[in-house]
């Protein structure tokens, strides 16, 4: 048995969410991926839209220079709300 | 429905500095993601764990497809329809979570074919009665329910994934069987006399899921420390005696082991021994359908090779047709 590639299936759970990654599948194409994920990811009003990605063009970053990248974003806490000092009888801030 | 009996692949000792981190990740209670370093006994024996789960999802079809055609109402051939749906489904989740780890779907297709790999012992069992829908939701799938809850908790994020929509899924499993099994206790004589012998064939075998007792398992202490078992067979087989027991009584059908009794020093229901000859028996092929089970997943594959056939055909007509 040959595989079929690989596909990433998206799915939108209500309007005006965003698509969030549910899983894969294998399908020969991107319209029976489609149709396939609907049978396997949504079987239970899961979904009201459905994006089908090959695996194979998804290009993602490297777990092992996780600390380099995402380091610059940890040395800046001035970036969160929480880090200001707010008087209590100052309101709407 | 679910999986049993797999040993860890490696050794514990002369630890590498790597496989140290990587044990750190895991008691830290971080997640393992798929492209993340991982030793290769956690990578095999995830392998063989996943992938023995979703043949067992995909065997576990057929038992209750046996019935689909019988069911006695419209609403219990739908609701029957649904759960084999369903278990179909939990084994792409399944298959999709193996692969993560650099296994392909065909070489686990082709090691299930070819007889190479397990599934549960449970799924070679004969379907004779209607209680037997009855009796695998609420018993067979309530064991996999206790096993499954705590790996939705493992340290391997794809399989702890795919974990949660099954356990999702798999509670209106058990909650259709307990229905079936109600309505049949409180039915005609011979009605409750069907649910008993079902429950007398299924009891034993259904023990016999969560695996060879701990003190034959030597590989639960290195699953259990990479978090890929959260609990050991004896425990879980134990939670389950516990929670079903009281279930039987309300049914008011009798758990064939004179031995069963509550222990309220223990707070744990006592239970007689398994024989596990059986169990034995049928993981090496030589239960009731074994052959059955193998023979029908080969002549599915083999009816359904031109429909893949014909896909990858249109696939690549289509593909030619856009590039014109």
């Amino acid at each position: 048995m040959n595989d079929w590639p690989l596909w990433e299936v998206f799915i939108r759970s209500q309007n005006g969410l965003a698509h969030k990654h549910a899983g894969s599948l294998h399908a020969p194409d991107a319209e029976m991926a489609v149709k396939n994920a609907r049978d396997v990811y949504t079987r239970r009003n899961e979904g009201v839209s459905i994006w089908v990605v090959r695996s194979a063009d998804i290009y993602a970053s490297d777990p092992g220079e996780k600390e380099e990248l995402f380091e610059p974003a940890k040395s800046k806490v001035y970036r969160h709300p929480t880090f200001y000092k707010v008087p209590e009888e100052v309101k709407h801030l | 429905m679910y999986t049993q009996m797999v040993e860890a692949v490696g050794e514990q000792n002369g630890e590498t500095a790597q496989e140290r981190h990587f044990q750190a990740r895991i008691d830290a209670g971080q997640t393992i993601e798929a492209k993340d370093w991982m030793p290769e006994g956690y990578r095999k024996t995830l392998i063989r764990q996943i992938s023995q789960h979703a043949h067992s999802e995909i065997v576990g079809q057929l038992p209750e497809a046996n019935w689909i055609t019988r069911a006695p109402t419209l609403r219990r051939k739908a609701i029957l329809l649904a759960k084999v749906q369903d278990e179909a489904g939990h084994g792409l989740y399944l298959y999709g979570a193996a692969e993560t780890l650099g296994v392909s779907r065909s070489q686990l297709v082709d090691d299930l074919l070819a007889g190479k790999a397990k599934y549960s012992s449970i799924f070679n069992y004969p379907t004779l009665t209607w209680a037997d829908m009855g009796t695998i939701g609420w018993l067979v799938d309530g064991a996999a329910i206790m096993n499954q809850i705590p790996l939705c908790r493992c340290s391997y994020g794809p399989y702890a994934r795919a974990m949660i929509r099954i356990c999702k899924e798999e509670s209106f499993h058990q909650r259709q069987g307990f229905e079936i099994m109600t309505i049949l206790s409180q039915g005609t004589s011979e009605q409750r006399a069907m649910a008993q012998d079902a429950l007398d064939r299924w009891w034993w075998p259904s023990l016999m899921m969560f695996g060879p007792p701990d003190a034959e398992s030597p590989h639960t202490a290195q699953s259990k420390r990479w978090k890929i078992k959260l609990l050991t067979n004896d425990e879980l087989r134990q939670r389950f005696v516990d929670q079903t027991a009281p279930q039987a009584d309300y049914l008011r059908l009798k758990i064939p082991d004179p031995a069963l009794r509550w222990n309220a020093s223990a707070g744990h229901y006592d239970f007689g021994p398994i024989d596990w000859a059986e169990f034995y028996n049928v993981i090496k092929g030589n239960g009731p359908c074994n052959r059955d089970r193998m023979r029908a997943r080969r002549t599915a594959n083999d009816d359904g090779a031109w429909v893949r056939a014909a896909a990858t055909e249109y696939a690549q007509k289509r593909k030619a047709e856009r590039a014109a």
